[in-house]
């Protein structure tokens, strides 16, 4: 775990911090420094990513079928096309799109060509789609996926932060009451965590949607949607319910029972009966001397949860017919478009690494040992 | 190995942990059982065998116990044959050769709603002239509806529902509704019902079977789908397949993840540095989307996919933790003990220090399966299940591509999602309590 990994491996981590840096600075090079070594590790990843996919020259065919048809239409609007034989034409097309295989260096070794391809795809240069189009009908791969992604990000940004907030909160009171009835509750439906996402949704569908028909079976809006902006809120809002309460339960009892047991070995610490001691409020003695030392590991907790759900609302999308990134990847699989699986399958590592980053950065900024800058 | 054991005894303490094994257990039955019962290739057979192998079931039909639920009592389907003594056959020779096959088939119908369809598949033998049938369909009434008569083929098929001559002189109503209605009243009538079926055979050793099928609106003990096929063949061999992916699965990947740890651990310096940039990297790989590429490029066959899964699964989070308890490990006296005595590096790293795991490797072994076995139905979900087998995950992808939800359908993803649960819970409730008798740390929490 990239985040963990920082702290048990000193690293080039600010030395002994003069008196005056501060706190923003450190926090910066840290920060800058992980982004580097991110950046290396996501180049590594979208490479392996790629080679997978081109193990059996899917990416090679998605090349290929680019150039013809860029340059069957460029050569089908010139003039000279109309004044040639059909045979001469033909012959003149396959020395066009040869002449630009060779250029592109589709004749290139296998492991050159994949370092073209990961620079490509680094840039987002993803190719076009076999038999997709975009809502606006362009088939290239990138604004098919981009066109997705703000949906895919509503979705899991809502559930996720929800379980985070929720979870920390129970699992914070449920401390406090060590051994009651809510707490053997919760010990008792953990397992039910086993069961991903798509697993509830589809329970929830049966219940909320078909047999009480109170909330939409899926989609994100109505069709079609209302005009009025916040209608419109109100009527994504109404679709999200299901697929983000799926997304919830399905790790909600698994990450309040591991806090709970968390919270409840850092409250047997002995600077914590000293605060008790002291008769510090409990608020303060949860928020201070609880919490605290514990929040970077509860950060850790959540980016690897994060981590595992992020490709796992494929599903989920797909059962809610969620008009997300899932869901375009499931529609890719069913039309058997190459470049848009490969395509969405970069796209998921780059959010995982964003993921990663924003996980991390929190962490600078939460852990005393890189805020105030010692090892 | 006393330890060990003192410690399964503890667990059996558990509640939890005894529901857990006693689930375990009965799915292991289950899983030999379907193994034993119908063997791989009929399994094989049987699930891609389309119509001809399913040709006596209605679509789309619930389970019978549904009955048991409902004030409603909706018929269940059945079927009888002339030629294994379930019609009752009656055969009288006549002059010049001909004769006479009455074949009846008297059933008592308590059902409040009407059958899918009724059909009738011929068999008959004969050289050169055709045997002539009539059927009739006697009511509770006593009233006779001659249905159809006409010389019958070598093999025929004949579906009530489409009978032009029934079809006329019924004026446009539905066969299966007419057939058992009152006719005054239109309400459905109740009691005992009769086919009968009179040939006539004009050569000498020619003869009629027939078979009557009957479609009603649930069948057997889980229902049938959109091929018509039965759901207890997949909801039995889903069983084993769940059971084999999730335990190779979780065993490989626990495995091989403790013995790279532990390589890694011993050996430090460049290994360990590249297995922890290797666990780096494989956290931004998106798990689920290689996998879908893997099946979509290369093969669904269910082994590549476990092996994928496998490799993509060795270097996780959970390779830090065991590198954490190894670093501990490492510095033991009896290490030192081992290292002084000359033993060689193999012998420490796979006598010493893995054994030492064991006990803490149980509960991730069992508390990961349900991962895997939910793993394995979400890519049949995605439908990209093993092409051949017969798995849960692949019922609750065709009930869903075919709305089972929309249409109310819901025994058919129910049935598999309850099976799935199950087997989850179980994993994982024995998981847990497994945790909590080798992890002493959360054992005081």
């Amino acid at each position: 775990m990239a985040v963990a990994s920082e702290t048990t491996s000193p690293g080039p981590l600010p030395e002994r911090s003069s008196a005056g840096t501060s706190t923003l600075s450190r926090v910066t090079r840290y920060t800058a420094l992980r982004l580097v070594t991110l950046f290396g590790t996501v180049v590594i990843g979208i490479y392996l990513t790629i080679m997978i996919a081109n193990m059996g020259g899917y990416v090679d065919v998605i090349m290929r079928s680019e150039i013809r048809e860029r340059i069957t239409m460029e050569f089908a609007n010139s003039r000279a096309a109309q004044t040639m034989t059909p045979e001469a034409r033909a012959e003149f097309l396959a020395t066009q799109i040869a002449q630009e295989e060779q250029r592109v260096g589709l004749n290139t070794p296998v492991a050159v060509r994949n370092v073209r391809f990961l620079l490509n795809a680094l840039s987002l240069n993803l190719g076009r789609a076999i038999n997709m189009t975009s809502d606006s009908g362009s088939k290239l791969v990138r604004l098919i996926i981009l066109e997705r992604l703000p949906a895919t990000l509503l979705l899991m940004g809502t559930a996720e932060l929800s379980l985070f907030f929720i979870s920390v909160f129970v699992a914070l009171s449920l401390s406090r009451r060590y051994g009651s009835w809510w707490d053997k509750l919760v010990i008792t439906l953990s397992p039910s965590s086993a069961a991903p996402p798509w697993f509830y949704g589809i329970f929830f569908i049966l219940f909320f949607a078909a047999i009480l028909r109170i909330l939409p079976f899926g989609g994100m809006t109505d069709s079609p949607p209302p005009s009025n902006p916040v209608d419109y809120a109100l009527n994504v809002l109404k679709h999200m319910i299901l697929p983000a309460s799926a997304l919830i339960i399905s790790s909600l009892f698994l990450s309040i029972y591991n806090w709970r047991t968390f919270f409840l070995i850092y409250s047997s610490e002995d600077y914590v009966e000293m605060a008790k001691a002291k008769g510090l409020p409990a608020r303060d003695i949860e928020r201070r001397y609880i919490l605290r030392p514990t929040l970077p590991t509860i950060i850790t907790n959540f980016a690897l949860l994060l981590i595992s759900t992020v490709s796992g609302a494929i599903i989920t999308e797909t059962v809610f017919l969620w008009p997300g990134l899932g869901r375009t990847l499931y529609r890719a699989i069913g039309l058997y478009d190459t470049p848009v699986i490969v395509g969405t399958t970069i796209i998921y590592a780059y959010l995982l690494a964003i993921t990663v980053f924003l996980l991390d950065f929190m962490y600078a900024l939460v852990d005393p040992r890189v805020k105030i800058g010692g090892n | 190995m006393e330890t060990l054991r003192r410690s399964f005894r503890e667990v059996l303490r558990y509640p939890s942990a005894l529901v857990g094994l006693a689930i375990i257990v009965v799915l292991l039955a289950t899983a030999v059982y379907a193994v034993i019962k119908i063997p791989y290739r009929r399994a094989i057979a049987l699930w891609r065998g389309g119509e001809s192998a399913w040709y006596q079931n209605p679509k789309y039909a619930p389970p019978s116990w549904f009955n048991a639920f409902t004030p409603q009592k909706l018929p269940v389907s059945f079927k009888a044959g002339s030629s294994d003594g379930g019609m009752s056959k009656t055969v009288t020779p006549g002059a010049q050769g001909t004769g006479t096959v009455d074949i009846s088939y008297a059933f008592d119908y308590q059902y409040d709603g009407y059958p899918q369809e009724l059909l009738l598949y011929f068999t008959t033998t004969f050289v050169e002239k055709q045997p002539f049938v009539s059927i009739a369909w006697l009511t509770p009434d006593g009233r006779t509806i001659r249905v159809d008569d006409f010389g019958v083929a070598r093999k025929q098929t004949v579906r009530f529902a489409q009978i032009k001559r029934l079809l006329q002189r019924l004026k446009g109503d539905d066969p299966m509704q007419a057939l058992f209605q009152d006719p005054e009243t239109g309400t459905l009538l109740k009691g005992q019902y009769q086919l009968q079926i009179t040939g006539t055979t004009f050569e000498e050793g020619a003869d009629i079977d027939a078979e009557f099928v009957f479609h009603g609106q649930l069948y057997g003990l889980a229902g049938t789908d959109h091929q018509r096929r039965d759901l207890v063949l997949p909801l039995l061999w889903g069983a084993p397949v769940a059971l084999i992916f999730g335990l190779v699965a979780s065993l490989g990947t626990l495995v091989l993840t403790m013995i790279i740890a532990a390589v890694g651990t011993w050996y430090g310096g460049w290994v360990d540095e590249l297995i922890q940039r290797i666990t780096e990297i494989n956290l931004v790989l998106p798990f689920l989307s290689i996998l879908v590429m893997v099946g979509v490029f290369y093969s669904r066959s269910i082994w590549v996919i476990l092996g994928v899964t496998v490799l993509l699964s060795i270097f996780t989070g959970s390779i830090k933790s065991y590198r954490a308890i190894f670093l501990q490990v490492k510095e033991s006296a009896y290490i030192e003990a081992a290292r002084a005595y000359g033993a060689s590096n193999a012998r420490i790293v796979f006598r010493y220090l893995i054994p030492r795991m064991i006990p803490l490797l149980i509960p991730g072994l069992v508390s990961s399966v349900p991962a895997f076995v939910f793993l394995e139905a979400s890519l049949a979900v995605l439908g990209l299940g093993d092409p051949v087998l017969p798995t849960w995950g692949k019922i609750i992808n065709d009930a869903d591509t075919n709305g089972a939800l929309y249409k109310g359908y819901y025994y058919w993803i129910i049935e598999p999602a309850v099976l799935l649960m199950v087997t989850g819970f179980g994993f994982a409730m024995l998981g847990f309590a497994l945790d909590r008798v080798f992890n002493p740390r959360l054992r005081e929490a």
